[in-house]
């Protein structure tokens, strides 16, 4: 299927998500439903880098509390609106995952993950002690009661993710189906062979960066006006940094799709959990899914259902998927 | 152009103490088949991620087809037509055979012929290749189903997906029975014929004097002897090398 089929059907299904959720009427839907977009879009931007190139990144709330406070700051500097600001933070996202790169991606394995933790720990430091975004106090964003043609705010909140996810999806399947895609794989599988082959493996592991941080900071952009309190110790969450990795680690991290499903099941969990029993046990969750994946089913649920049913499998992505084979 | 295709000048590599490769001067002509011989830890395989760009040197220069490239990263020298395969292979693992050497047909090979292939002449050439090295039928397989002699295959296959004009062959028989050496020099004769000057490191002597046009022997770092092969087995620095006094 083309590219731009898929990205037609993901909007189509996108607008039928959103007329449902309209239809059910409840607010709690779109609160819900906010968290579990949000969730699928940080789940495929870590595994641009992370499943795509097997970079593993342990700095995710960086990028999107990046976005976030990018978010703050115009809010006070000068109001703007949101997709605006989505489009800011993923800039300022994107800009440090490429500086992230060039200062880390020539470590491999636990430490270039080391590097990635270190990273948001400095930022937040950076952020607890700046004042004008609100400081270790945090800061209140008072959003709207409603907005012109949608109506009600998180709904448009919602629809800003839905649409964002669609973006997310669409990119991360459209990598994986590429030339760039084939580059990022090699790179996963033996980089100095990668790089005998031809593949520019460090030009490619930087525009892995850019795009996974840029994905984590439009996530985070409308995180402020969701939650209407934001401060440090909530945007550069442990819950997001582990969230991220174990969504597509549950799913599956060598095609789109795992994340996808990763990121609906566990974020659902969580919603469910939270509403149902503690806001505590949603972490709980997470670890209790991530031990029992990484012990019985290392290639997540898709590395399951590839493995029961191989008709399910690939084949060759881009003989099937494009005439040309077009640079990145 | 004439002149040599490669061309290395007091090329050395220190480890620390230790001088690996110690002002080594060769030269490779167009088309031609050499082989570089050497007791373990002789400095081939530095020599070659030297040439290769795996390593950079510390003195000396490296020259392909005229241009100096010893200060070009990896995949630049790749694309400008130098491909290697590697002494223990080192598949892609979760691509298939087809997918492997699709790979440098993507990043290299399209560099070299400085045009965009559709993905059905990408299938076409990948499949020549496949037919060349006998894997015409383990396309759709995993690197992990093939066999030790299937896998050495794969990688110079994948090798020559680069399009590449000089192969390095980094000890492509090691392990192997006489059979399957035979049929590894057949191969890499083979791609000689297609145009490629082919650089063969290897401690199977029959399969080197059956390949090789030009002989080249490194002891300790230093090239000890360059020439016809019957003439540098007899050498007695050679003899000594490898015998002993």
């Amino acid at each position: 299927m083309r590219s731009w089929v898929f990205f037609l059907i993901c909007v189509a299904f996108a607008a039928g998500v959103f007329g449902g959720a309209r239809l059910v009427g409840n607010d709690y839907a779109f609160f819900a439903g906010y968290v579990v977009l949000q969730f699928i879009v940080l789940a495929q931007a870590w595994n641009i880098l992370g499943g795509y190139t097997g970079y593993v990144n342990f700095g995710s709330a960086a990028f999107f509390a990046l976005g976030a406070y990018t978010a703050v700051f115009f809010h006070k500097f000068h109001p703007l609106p949101i997709p605006l600001l989505m489009l800011l933070g993923g800039s300022v996202s994107g800009l440090a995952g490429l500086g992230m790169g060039y200062l880390a991606l020539r470590l491999r394995g636990a430490f270039f993950a080391i590097a990635t933790l270190a990273l948001a720990v400095v930022l937040q430091t950076l952020v607890v002690n700046w004042n004008y975004v609100g400081g270790a106090r945090g800061a209140y964003v008072i959003r709207p009661e409603s907005v012109w043609l949608i109506g009600n705010y998180v709904q448009y909140l919602f629809l800003l993710m839905l649409a964002l996810a669609v973006l997310a999806i669409t990119t991360a399947r459209g990598i994986e189906r590429s030339r760039l895609g084939y580059g990022f794989a090699a790179i996963r599988d033996d980089e100095l062979a990668a790089e005998a082959c031809g593949v520019p493996t460090l030009r490619l592991k930087l525009i892995a960066t850019t795009l996974s941080g840029a994905f984590m900071g439009m996530a985070g952009a409308p995180f402020p006006y969701y939650i209407g309190y934001v401060q440090p110790a909530a945007a550069f969450g442990l819950d997001y940094a582990v969230n991220s990795i174990a969504m597509p680690m549950i799913g599956g991290t060598t095609t789109w799709i795992g994340p996808l499903v990763g990121a609906i099941l566990v974020a659902s969990l969580q919603q469910w959990a939270t509403v149902t029993i503690s806001s505590e046990l949603g972490l709980l969750v997470v670890g209790l899914l991530l031990v029992g994946f990484v012990v019985v089913a290392p290639g997540g649920i898709v590395g399951l259902v590839r493995k029961h049913f191989p008709a399910a499998s690939p084949g060759p992505r881009l003989g099937r998927e494009s005439k040309t084979a077009d640079a990145p | 152009m004439s002149g040599p295709l490669l061309e290395v000048a007091n090329l050395g590599k220190r480890f620390g103490g230790f001088v690996a490769l110690d002002g080594i001067d060769l030269s490779v002509a167009r088309g031609e088949r050499v082989g570089l011989i050497g007791p373990n830890g002789s400095g081939k395989s530095t020599l070659v991620n030297c040439i290769c760009g795996t390593l950079a040197n510390d003195t000396g220069l490296v020259s392909f087809d005229g241009e100096r490239i010893d200060r070009l990263d990896t995949h630049e020298r790749t694309r400008r037509g130098i491909a290697r395969s590697f002494q223990l292979p080192r598949p892609f693992a979760s691509l298939t055979v087809a997918e492997n050497l699709l790979v440098p047909m993507l990043y290299a090979g399209n560099a070299r012929a400085g045009a965009r292939r559709s993905a059905t002449e990408l299938a076409a050439r990948g499949a020549d290749l496949l037919q060349l090295v006998g894997l015409a039928d383990k396309a759709g397989h995993r690197p992990r189903d093939l066999t030790q002699v299937e896998m050495r295959k794969l990688e110079l296959a994948r090798a020559m997906a680069a399009e590449p004009r000089l192969l390095i062959a980094d000890e492509s028989m090691a392990g192997l029975s006489q059979v399957e050496v035979a049929e590894i020099v057949a191969l890499l004769i083979a791609l000689n014929e297609r145009g490629v000057t082919i650089i063969l490191i290897e401690h199977v002597m029959r399969a080197v004097m059956q390949f090789s046009q030009r002989l080249i022997v490194l002891v300790s770092g230093a090239k000890i002897a360059d020439g016809a092969p019957d003439a540098v087995i007899r050498d007695p620095q050679v003899e000594r090398a490898y015998l002993g006094q």
